[in-house]
């Protein structure tokens, strides 16, 4: 198994207390397949993405990557795994101002030392960013900046790629055209694809679909 | 509706509280330098004020000799007959109860009303201060200092520190001057039916009050180049304040936008932004005023001694709380916060209601902006040279200065934009060419800090350079001028000559040092005799001189001037002819290097001298004999003529006094550069801690992509250090080019002598090093944070939704 949720819990505090945002949430994902994740605002899917990459640790449960407990890893195992296993997309972009679209796309693959120029430029023109790479990302439009976060998160070859809204601030042809390339993308390098997404459309095309409600999977 | 609107804006720093910490911190140190540089020459200006007033010298008129060293009883009772109401008047330095002071001696019963003796003398006081040996009257801090004196001394007001006023018989005596008077004071009412003074004494000159003060005037560029100093300290906080403002203002820019559209008109909204700054710059101004008057009182005693050991000027050593200086200080907190916020207040108030806020905005680098910042740079460095080519005077010079230093604040952004560039496009690794890219994003950010830092480093540089080429010049003269063995000064004219005749077998040489005061082109000064000695040949060095200079000036056929009266009067030998004081006027033959004096004076053969001014005291001599001999001789002059300790002296402790003199000289400016340096690592610290809060949305997506969290903080760390490195490498060349102008400008222009310059790469190494501490302390606390944040912090970046 690829990734394993296991009965993870997760609150945060609040001013009126802790608010329980994940209660036991179960989920696994083989290598090669998609999952999409969908549910209500405020669910907790992004939650239970952020907890899957390492960005934080569950209060109860396991979260398994290729079979090994992540939850009690430290900050630099946790880093090191993120960095060597998996490619994260989000829905803001977030890619790093201060470098150009070309150096953002290979970013992660130079992190992990697995940097590959021919796939980059491979990826680069399919994703139709090859006229763009010496341009900042404040100079580049919103979808222009997606391709690049989602380049960026495949260059590295991840084993694991974890999406969150990746379409959300596109257009519907845009974001299908985005998806697609996404698919394929990780189809082609036989990754696992967690997707979190409020689109029934877009669910629909992945190979699995489990929806959280109120915190459980439903 | 302002009340609802206001508490909108406030709550900005109720959020923030480090933020207008910074504010409010950055400001007060401003305030405190400029204020606390403020209080020190108000009170060195009030002790002078008070100085000029004592006896109503500020409001008398005075007869004084138009070209001799001083004037005859005779000439006072000749006025007296012919009508004029004067009064006589003797004044002199001397050592009294081990300390120096100016004797002042007057006449209790001719004395005008206004020179406000009435007090002093009335009652039975008036027969003890006439009858010997009489009773001197000081302030009462002076009083206190000459317990162990000879002479009964009473405290009395109105009288400025330093100074002892006695019967004029008694300051005869004191001053070994008898029938002697330095000027006479004119009573405001004159019989209509008084001689004219030109026949009467056609020698002596009329003189209106002196409001000012000659000290004053004296220790006008001492003044101005603290208040010089106390500005870059100032400006140096402004650039936080600037920093910290514009930040605020572009934070709140959906504040602002909102508050305009729900409808609160755009002139309230600049009023309450107005009085919101005006509130926190009257907090900060007087947190400042009060940390000034601590700045103030711990620097006074220093300034009072370089003033007492340059210009022979009594300060008093303490501060006093002036409401004058309470007011200015917070005026020019006012003055400079509004500045510092005059740019965006001005975009604001043209801010269309539906502007989008760009906070991200204000740290991104904008080309267009380096190119009209480097612009600037250029036309402020091409004032500084028309003004080094053509300006003259000390005004210009500063000016000069700060036109000098406000070029390379602007160009360092520039610069260290174009040093980082290169240094990405030469990396290799991800991270590091990532590091250099994003040290370049954080440029604009931190540009007001590290302008700051360059500012406080150069002048560190600049001063500390001028200083130490002072001192190796100032040591390697006084190890040449100070020739002879011992100097022996002895307590009247017949002392001396005893002393002489004592000494004449027993040394190689008695050399005269005797002088006379007078007017030397136009300014108070000394002409001191110089005998026939080789010591002088051997050791004065002239810094220009015509043909056999020492041989002309023995046999009165020329003089020797002093580097100072040399540039301020154009006195150089071949044309050069000085007017001396009831003398002759002779060619200039040579011109000497006099470091520490700030006074015009000449040198005359020692038969000229003694055959134009026979009246001259003789009491000074250096003595010249085996250095062996010196102790043995020291201790039978003491034992021979019971001299107190202090009228005989040695080479060594002659040294040791004019060095302690010459450090003093520069301790206040070189406590000022510190604090400069200390506001500048306050900046930095700011705009870091300001920045650290903007900077998750840049670290997020490096952290999520792999670089943990204690290396991004070791990479933060590394920033700070590599901007601070770099912004001192650029700091040594301004800083040498800012010791070049106090060197060959300001000093020439202040004092009046000009000094060779001197580098020490060691103290470079220090200040650099000092320069990486300040970068690494002021990132040490964003840093450690960054190292600490919860990785729920960094999430947030990402997660729009739970």
């Amino acid at each position: 198994m690829l990734l394993e949720i296991d009965r993870v819990e997760k609150s945060y505090a609040t001013g009126d207390g802790m608010l329980p945002v994940l209660r036991g949430v179960s989920l696994g994902l083989e290598a090669g397949r998609s999952l999409a994740l969908t549910g209500e605002s405020g669910s907790g899917k992004s939650t239970l993405l952020h907890l899957a990459a390492g960005l934080d640790a569950p209060d109860a449960g396991a979260i398994r990557v290729h079979g090994r407990d992540i939850a009690g890893l430290g900050d630099t195992a946790r880093a090191a795994l993120r960095r060597d296993t998996i490619g994260l997309v989000f829905q803001q972009f977030n890619l790093i101002p201060s470098l150009d679209a070309g150096a953002n796309l290979a970013f992660q693959a130079r992190l992990a030392g697995r940097h590959d120029a021919a796939l980059v430029r491979d990826l680069a023109g399919r994703l139709g960013l090859a006229d763009f790479l010496r341009r900042y990302p404040e100079q580049l439009s919103g979808g222009q900046q997606q391709r690049v976060a989602i380049g960026r998160a495949l260059a590295a070859r991840p084993a694991l790629v974890l999406a969150d809204e990746p379409t959300g601030n596109l257009d519907e042809a845009t974001g299908d055209a985005v998806l697609d390339l996404m698919l394929a993308l990780v189809a082609e390098q036989g990754a696992g694809l967690l997707l979190v997404t409020h689109s029934p459309r877009l669910a629909a095309r992945c190979d699995a679909r489990a929806v959280l409600r109120a915190g459980r999977v439903a | 509706m302002r009340r609802a609107a206001l508490a909108a804006l406030l709550s900005h720093w109720r959020a923030r509280p480090l933020q207008l910490a910074m504010l409010v911190v950055g400001l007060a140190l401003a305030t405190a330098l400029w204020s606390g540089v403020q209080a020190i020459n108000a009170e060195a200006r009030a002790s002078y004020a008070e100085a000029a007033a004592t006896l109503g010298q500020d409001r008398l008129a005075r007869l004084v000799p138009a070209d001799a060293a001083h004037i005859d009883e005779a000439d006072f009772v000749a006025l007296r007959r012919a009508g004029w109401r004067v009064a006589p008047v003797l004044e002199g330095r001397m050592r009294l109860g081990g300390e120096r002071v100016t004797v002042m001696g007057i006449d209790p019963l001719t004395a005008p009303p206004q020179a406000g003796l009435a007090a002093l003398t009335e009652g039975d006081g008036l027969a003890g201060f006439t009858t010997p040996p009489g009773r001197g009257f000081a302030a009462p801090e002076t009083a206190a200092e000459l317990a162990a004196a000879d002479l009964e001394i009473a405290p009395a007001r109105g009288i400025a520190p330093g100074i002892v006023i006695v019967d004029i018989g008694i300051a005869q005596t004191l001053l070994d001057a008898p029938g002697r008077l330095s000027h006479l004071q004119v009573h405001p009412d004159q019989p209509a039916a008084r001689a004219d003074l030109a026949a009467v004494a056609p020698h002596l000159e009329q003189r209106p009050p002196d409001d000012a003060g000659e000290l004053a005037r004296l220790t006008d560029s001492f003044h101005l180049n603290l208040t010089a100093f106390g500005f870059l300290s100032f400006a140096v906080g402004l650039f936080i304040v600037h920093s910290a403002v514009g930040l605020a203002f572009e934070q709140r820019r959906p504040v602002f936008r909102t508050l305009r559209a729900l409808g609160l008109p755009g002139r309230s909204l600049m009023v309450l932004l107005v009085a919101e700054l005006a509130a926190l710059a009257l907090l900060a101004g007087a947190l400042g005023v009060a940390l000034g008057y601590g700045v103030a009182a711990v620097l006074m005693p220093g300034v009072a001694a370089t003033l007492g050991g340059l210009y022979g000027a009594e300060v008093a050593g303490s501060v006093v709380l002036r409401p004058e200086w309470w007011l200015s200080g917070l005026a020019i907190a006012l003055g400079g916060t509004l500045a510092a916020a005059a740019r965006d207040l001005w975009r604001t108030a043209r801010l269309p209601v539906l502007a989008a806020a760009r906070p991200r905005a204000w740290a991104l680098i904008s080309e267009r902006r380096l190119a009209l910042q480097l612009g600037a740079a250029v036309v402020l460095a091409l004032v500084a040279v028309v003004l080094a080519r053509v300006g003259g005077g000390l005004i210009a010079g500063f000016t000069m200065l700060g036109a000098l230093l406000l070029a390379a604040a602007l160009a360092l952004p520039v610069l260290l934009y174009a040093v980082l560039r290169a240094a990405q496009a030469l990396a290799r690794g991800p991270v590091a060419q990532w590091f250099w890219a994003d040290t370049r994003q954080q440029l604009p950010g931190l540009s007001l800090a590290l302008m700051a830092l360059l500012l406080a480093l150069a002048a560190n540089i600049g001063v500390g350079t001028m200083v130490s080429s002072f001192r190796l010049t100032f040591t390697g003269w006084l190890d040449q001028r100070l020739a002879a063995e011992l100097y022996v000064t002895a307590r009247s004219d017949a002392e001396a000559e005893a002393i002489r005749d004592w000494l004449a077998p027993r040394t190689e040489a008695v050399l005269p040092i005797w002088y006379v005061e007078g007017e030397l082109a136009g300014r108070p000064g000394r002409v001191y005799s110089v005998a026939d000695h080789g010591t002088y040949r051997d050791h004065w060095p002239l810094i220009d001189a015509g043909d056999a200079p020492w041989e002309r000036v023995a046999a009165g056929e020329g003089v020797l001037v002093n580097e100072q009266l040399a540039r301020a009067a154009g006195l150089w030998s071949g044309d050069g002819r000085l007017d001396l004081p009831g003398g002759p006027e002779l060619p200039v033959v040579g011109v000497y290097s006099d470091y520490g004096n700030p006074q015009p004076q000449a040198m005359l053969g020692l038969d000229s001298f003694t055959r134009h001014y026979p009246d001259a005291p003789q009491r000074q001599h250096g003595v010249r004999a085996p250095p062996g001999a010196v102790p043995d001789l020291a201790a039978g002059l003491r034992d021979r003529f019971d001299l107190p300790a202090p009228n005989v002296t040695d080479q060594a402790e002659a040294k040791r006094i004019s060095l302690a003199v010459f450090e003093r000289t520069f301790t206040v400016t070189r406590a000022l550069n510190v604090l400069t340096l200390g506001v500048a690592g306050v900046a930095l610290l700011a705009s870091l801690v300001t920045l650290s809060g903007m900077r998750l949305a840049q670290l997020a997506p490096v952290w999520a992509a792999g670089l943990g969290r204690a290396r991004l903080a070791r990479l933060e760390l590394w920033r700070a250090l590599a901007l601070a490195g770099f912004t001192a490498l650029a700091a040594l060349p301004v800083g040498l080019v800012l010791a070049w102008v106090l060197l060959a400008v300001i000093n020439v222009e202040a004092f009046g002598w000009r000094l060779p310059m001197h580098v020490f790469p060691a103290d470079w190494v220090r200040l650099g090093a000092l320069a990486l501490v300040t970068g690494a302390l002021a990132a040490a606390a964003p840093a450690l944070r960054l190292a600490r944040i919860a990785p729920a912090q960094l999430v947030k970046v990402f997660a729009h939704e739970r």
